[in-house]
């Protein structure tokens, strides 16, 4: 009797044991899951966040130009740099015939005009002279510096030519090559230049598309979580109220996004493309959610606050405004934020609503056209640039930094207000 | 008190049914209740005391399903009447609930919510004297003079139900129903709010629903005993714990059954 006790004691602590390990595999693998996806992220997306630099010596002939003595300013605006800045590439190999000055032109981005007449805005002084001139690198070599490129496929399956290679090895040679922070990955809009692309209109798109949904969502939820709550007759008519809201939670965002498209665009003709009508469906998205969260953080508030409040003599308004609310908001917000969060990660709504156009600048209302970050994502991926393969890593890195900050915020909110009662 | 003689009735219920759905939690109950006197009503868990106290201030209303009949009359005024304004009715009725439910507010706030809502002070120092004078009053001022602006939930088990009954006297109510007030605290605590009560009846009228028939012997004048829904005995609690008339009534006392 007594050795059968212990064995079954035995078994109970060996059940126990095996228990644990599952549990601690299960957490080791989500681990695991979660470090590959930030490696293979970060390890493809770094490269992004640097950009590569061709030094070239530009000569400011006012000749070419075609600038008088003493020109104004509008002058300068309106010289012709094309020339220059042709004859300054060309220059990089003086026995180049005119096949190889034009890849020799293409070995910088289409931008290399204008960083060549900012450089002389900056520094009128500099007409007839010479200086060494920044420009940026196309993406193909921006590549080939960051070591991603395959040098050692035949030339022919190659964008970068043999020519180009050479003559941008010895530039390297003669430290005329360098890599510098990317500002224009944060300041530039979409570009179909790899090197050029930036975020600057997808991540203002972003954030007007949060703001709108949070403007609409979190005062419609809020009122409609308290009424349904506190105030609501429980009746077959709030039940099916209810259970159609946990349903609206499950539609698929996709038809959420046709909804929009059919409603917002058809019907009310607001303007396409815009944060406005993509905030407004995510808005129609985050609604339950939030609705959902508020109502179970109103659950949560022990009910003997209110009745005494209610003993007090407090109205049934009183009773909801004084007590039971601000009580309930800590996890209304942060149910709020992490709606926000999975909002400002979809991409299929704005897709249909029409985010996903190719939009070249950057938006300075929720009225102008913008795309949002996943969207960004989303029309990179899809490239055949190689040089938009880390712009992808490194929107994405950019997206999980928005949402890590947005999380932690819901995180401090929790824990900073909620108050404790007995 | 009496006046010449005469019982001074504060709260007359007459034929009082509770139903909670189509259960039927309270029969037939008629009782008075007599003013500046304290009334325990006691019994076995499920009676129906609680029940009825919560019908004396309307709080039943909160809950759905709860439905009451029958008349109470509370100075010659049926609060059961669809005239009776139930924000007013409870201002004049204050209530203690078993577990004390400070609002997680501080201790100044605590007290000064009710005074607050239905407009008693002018300024802050009128309000101010209220608060001092029913932590005063609750005999917790002492403790407490000194934070009164830190929340009330950090304070013991007894001080927040001293708390709760400063909250209930703050807007000078005419009654104070006290729900089982002392089951979470300890002796001394519970001792305490005893004394706390005998001081209270001067102003107040109480009813103290209560499981310890100690208690009721030790605070209250008036015992009502209920059991399974029906108002078995009432009267004097000399009487009802003495001399009862009810078999029942004599098996509960001496701890026969319950």
């Amino acid at each position: 009797m007594n050795k059968n006790k212990e064995q079954l004691l035995n078994k109970r602590y060996k059940a126990e044991q095996r228990f644990r390990l599952y549990g601690l595999s299960a957490i080791f693998m989500a681990l695991l899951f979660l470090t590959i996806f930030i490696f293979k992220i970060f390890s493809t997306g770094y490269s992004a966040f640097q950009k590569t630099w061709l030094i070239v010596p530009v000569t400011f002939d006012a000749e070419l130009m075609m600038l008088d003595q003493n020109p104004s300013k509008e002058d300068l605006q309106d010289a012709d740099y094309y020339d220059i800045a042709l004859k300054s590439m060309a220059d990089l190999d003086l026995n180049a015939n005119e096949d190889q000055e034009n890849e020799l032109k293409r070995m910088v981005s289409y931008f290399f005009e204008k960083e060549i007449k900012n450089e002389l805005l900056n520094d009128p002084n500099l007409i007839g002279k010479t200086k060494e001139v920044y420009l940026t690198a196309s993406d193909d070599l921006d590549q080939v510096f960051k070591g991603n490129y395959p040098r050692d496929l035949p030339e022919d399956q190659r964008r970068v030519s043999d020519y180009q290679l050479k003559i941008f090895d010895q530039l390297v040679a003669n430290g005329k090559v360098e890599s510098k922070f990317n500002i224009s990955f944060f300041t530039n809009a979409d570009s179909r230049e790899a090197e050029l692309a930036g975020i600057a209109s997808s991540f203002m798109g972003s954030i007007f598309s949060i703001l709108v949904c949070l403007m609409i969502a979190f005062p419609v939820a809020v009122l409609a979580a308290i009424y349904l709550e506190e105030f609501a007759p429980k009746n077959r008519f709030t039940d099916f109220i209810e259970v159609n809201i946990n349903n609206l939670a499950a539609v698929p965002s996709i038809v959420f996004g046709l909804l929009g498209l059919g409603v917002l665009l058809a019907i009310f003709h607001l303007p396409r493309s815009t944060p406005l009508v993509g905030g407004i469906t995510l808005s129609l998205m985050t609604l339950p959610t939030i609705i959902i969260a508020a109502r179970a953080s109103l659950k949560a508030v022990p009910p003997s606050i209110r009745e005494a409040a209610l003993a007090m003599g407090a109205s049934r308004m009183q009773t909801t405004i004084h007590h039971t609310v601000p009580l309930s908001m800590p996890g209304t917000l942060s149910g709020t934020i992490i709606g926000l969060a999975q909002a400002l990660g979809e991409t299929a709504p704005l897709i249909l609503i029409g985010m996903v156009a190719f939009v070249n600048t950057i938006p300075g209302s929720p009225m102008d056209p913008a795309a949002s970050l996943p969207v960004q994502i989303y029309i990179w991926a899809e490239s055949a640039e190689r040089g938009f393969v880390e712009k992808v890593s490194a929107c994405i890195m950019v997206l999980l930094g928005f949402l890590i900050i947005m999380n932690l915020f819901a995180q401090i909110i929790r824990h900073k207000f909620e108050k404790k009662w007995s | 008190m009496r006046k010449n003689g005469v019982k001074m009735i504060k709260i007359k219920a007459k034929d009082v049914d509770v139903f909670y759905g189509k259960k039927q939690a309270l029969f037939n109950i008629s009782l008075d209740i007599e003013e500046n006197q304290v009334t325990a009503l006691i019994g076995p868990s499920g009676c129906g005391k609680s029940t009825f106290l919560r019908c004396l201030n309307r709080m039943n209303d909160v809950i759905d399903i709860c439905s009451v009949k029958g008349e109470i009359l509370i100075n010659d005024f049926n609060i059961n009447d669809k005239s009776c304004d139930v924000v007013r009715l409870r201002e004049k009725i204050g209530m203690v609930f078993q577990k004390p439910n400070p609002f997680p507010k501080t201790l100044y706030e605590n007290v000064s919510y009710g005074p607050t809502i239905h407009g008693m002070a002018q300024s802050k120092q009128e309000m101010d004297e209220i608060v001092e004078t029913s932590l005063k009053k609750a005999a917790l001022w002492e403790e407490v003079k000194d934070r009164l602006h830190e929340p009330g939930t950090g304070l013991s088990g007894g001080q927040q139900q001293r708390l709760c009954i400063a909250r209930a006297i703050s807007v000078r109510p005419e009654v104070i129903l006290m729900d089982e007030p002392c089951s979470a605290l300890d002796p001394i605590a519970t001792a305490q709010i005893e004394e706390l009560i005998d001081e209270l009846k001067k102003e107040h009228t109480i009813i103290i629903v209560t499981h310890s028939m100690a208690q009721a012997a030790r605070v209250s004048q008036n015992t009502g005993f209920f059991h399974l829904g029906q108002l078995i005995e009432h009267g004097s609690t000399d009487k009802i714990f003495k001399n009862p008339d009810n078999k029942k009534t004599q098996d509960y006392i001496t701890g026969r059954f319950g």
